[in-house]
């Protein structure tokens, strides 16, 4: 095997292997900004489980959430900047000053057009009506959220 | 912000046919490492190429239909990131075979390499198929937690624990070694994922402030302690530095990203400090290895010759390496355990090196990516936890073969030769592909059920109208 043959060798995997690394990271890149916001028509070719885009607001959807009980009563956020982060930590939209809430307790956030509340893995848990939420709960006008002591609400 | 992913309106594409794509290149990167081997010691491709490599094709196709099939939704890049570096592994482990066998000292390293990988490709799917949602791992928290705590113990048993190299981690089951405490690093990001998410805000709030840290309350280091003891008791009844930092650091990030409190970071230093110095001042090995650490050199003439001969592999390799096939990795002993970035090093050069290196970091990247996606507390903190241990043992082992810190003798995943390290690190994979697969799925449509509510809603417009 010549000298010039073994160079060569060397050198071709070398490159075959920065080939794989940079190939992974360009899946990576197309990942990240491939995801991108679902079309109008991306409900027709859906296969992906793509989301229809929200329709234009209509006049009787929820503007924002308001604190209706507790310490933090009459609090609001709008709900043109969801998701709505609610807990007692900073960075919190709505925050609350309550023992029984944890620093990032729960969020608000439109799926469609409707609303949702998730649990964020709090410990006392976030609760619609009487139920404790396990998953994302459909939120409508008035219904009721419990967090804490404290209660929300979404409003027109 | 990417938490927020499904409620933004934007949705994570399956990405199969993108794995696919780099898997195939995976393969040409173990493959072709492999025909590289026998034309660099052997001046031609090695006859059994079409066997060796259809069983390795074989084996990654298998998984990335699994994934398919069980996890559409999972990361695209972790499957083929991990079968490049075994494959590499694969290789370079025989090439240092062939080594050994003209110097008489026949192995059959990769051949058992090979096995183990059939073995931990086997967990893998295992795990995808019985494994459909990681939450249920949260049920067996302190179960978990136990089975960690016996395997650890294991080694110790008189009759089936075995000691090598001075370290006793090794178990006999029948014809086999084992290294349990390899299993036990993934029951313990369990157990320690299931009980944070529990405690979290008990550590998180309670505390008093000192200087710019909020420190914990005393009463509440408890687990830290007791994590504490574990690792010094692994360092002292098992002599197995390596495992013992794994254990405590993985600790000490999980209960940091769990708690979002640098208190417990500053509290865990100091106890490593301590444990570190402790160690330092009654055991000769660590004292051996600290000195191997800050002068190489010197402690060659006193045996310690492991780091020197790796540093000489490396300067040897240089750049672009020597070829694969064209070095002599089989000077540096241990070369495909503990030193096979030694050896690495010294055929692939720093190129080859930085490769590798960048692999393990995209793997990292993916599994914290994944915990980032996640919408449970639990599975964020699995998956934190599993990549935690990947960059730990990464950053131990190569820190410890290019003499940055003292060598401390963990495996090299995915690319040493050991089979315990391989099927748990495949099964970290399949664990980490799970939760990636839960994280990046769309959320269910709830519209369906929720259609009365919704003319309830319109109902309501209309009367408050």
């Amino acid at each position: 095997m010549s000298e010039l043959t073994l160079f060569l060798i060397r050198f071709a995997y070398l490159a075959i292997l920065w080939i794989f690394v940079l190939s992974a990271i360009s899946v990576i890149r197309t990942d990240m900004f491939g995801a991108r916001m679902p079309s109008p028509g991306a409900r027709a070719n859906g296969r992906a489980g793509k989301q229809p885009k929200a329709p234009p607001r209509r006049r009787g959807s929820p503007t924002h959430v308001l604190v209706v009980e507790g310490s933090s009563s009459g609090e609001r956020a709008d709900l043109a900047h969801a998701p709505i982060l609610i807990g007692r930590g900073t960075d919190a939209a709505i925050r609350l000053d309550d023992d029984y809430v944890s620093t990032r307790h729960a969020r608000i956030a439109a799926s469609g057009d409707q609303w949702f509340v998730e649990d964020l893995g709090s410990t006392n848990g976030t609760y619609v009506g009487t139920a404790r939420i396990t998953q994302p709960t459909t939120l409508t006008l008035g219904t009721q959220v419990r967090i804490g002591k404290t209660v929300l609400e979404l409003r027109k | 912000m990417t938490q927020q992913n499904s409620f933004l309106g934007f949705v994570h594409r399956r990405r199969r046919g993108a794995e696919l794509f780099l898997v195939i290149l995976a393969l040409v990167v173990g493959i072709g490492a492999y025909a590289a081997v026998g034309l660099g010691v052997e001046g031609e491709v090695p006859a059994d190429i079409l066997g060796y490599g259809g069983w390795l094709a074989a084996l990654t196709v298998a998984c990335h239909v699994v994934v398919r099939l069980t996890a559409p939704y999972a990361d695209p890049v972790l499957l083929p990131v991990v079968a490049a570096l075994n494959g590499l592994g694969l290789a370079v482990i025989h090439r240092l075979d062939l080594a050994y066998e003209t110097q008489d000292k026949a192995h059959n390293y990769a051949q058992q390499q090979l096995v183990w990988m059939t073995i931990g490709v086997g967990l893998f799917i295992a795990t995808l198929l019985i494994l459909r949602d990681h939450r249920v791992l949260q049920r067996f928290t302190y179960t978990s937690g136990l089975a960690a705590i016996v395997l650890l113990l294991m080694p110790m048993l008189p009759l089936i624990g075995r000691e090598v190299n001075g370290a006793r981690i090794w178990i006999n089951l029948g014809p086999v070694g084992l290294q349990p405490g390899e299993i036990a690093k993934v029951l313990l990001v369990i157990a320690f994922a299931g009980y944070l998410v529990l405690h979290r805000d008990a550590l998180a709030l309670a505390g008093r402030r000192l200087l710019f840290v909020d420190l914990p309350r005393g009463r509440d280091l408890g687990p830290i302690l007791m994590m504490w003891l574990v690792s010094l008791g692994v360092l002292v009844f098992q002599r197995d530095l390596g495992s013992s930092l794994l254990f405590f650091g993985l600790f000490l990030t999980m209960l940091y990203v769990a708690t979002e409190r640098p208190g417990w970071l500053v509290v865990g230093v100091a106890l490593f400090s301590a444990g570190a110095f402790f160690g330092y001042q009654a055991f000769g090995h660590v004292q051996a290895r600290v000195n191997a650490w800050s002068d190489p050199f010197a402690a060659w003439e006193t045996g310690s010759q492991q780091v020197g001969q790796s540093m000489f592999g490396m300067a040897w390799g240089g750049l672009l390496g020597r070829g694969l096939g064209q070095g002599r990795p089989d000077l540096i002993s241990y070369a495909q355990s503990d030193f096979i970035v030694g050896a690495i090093g010294e055929e692939l050069g720093l190129t080859g090196v930085i490769a590798v290196i960048l692999l393990y970091g995209l793997i990292v990247e993916r599994g914290l990516r994944a915990a980032l996606v996640c919408r449970d507390g639990f599975g964020k903190l699995v998956a934190t936890g599993l990549a935690c241990v990947l960059a730990l043992q990464v950053f131990v082992v190569i820190g410890g073969v290019t003499n940055l810190i003292p060598l401390t003798g963990l495996t090299t995943p995915f690319l040493s030769y050991g089979g315990s390290s391989l099927i748990a690190n495949w099964v970290i994979i399949a664990l980490l592909l799970r939760i990636s697969d839960q994280a990046r799925r769309p959320v269910p449509d709830l519209s369906q059920e929720s259609e009365e509510t919704s003319d309830a809603e319109t109902t309501q417009v209309v009367n408050l109208r």
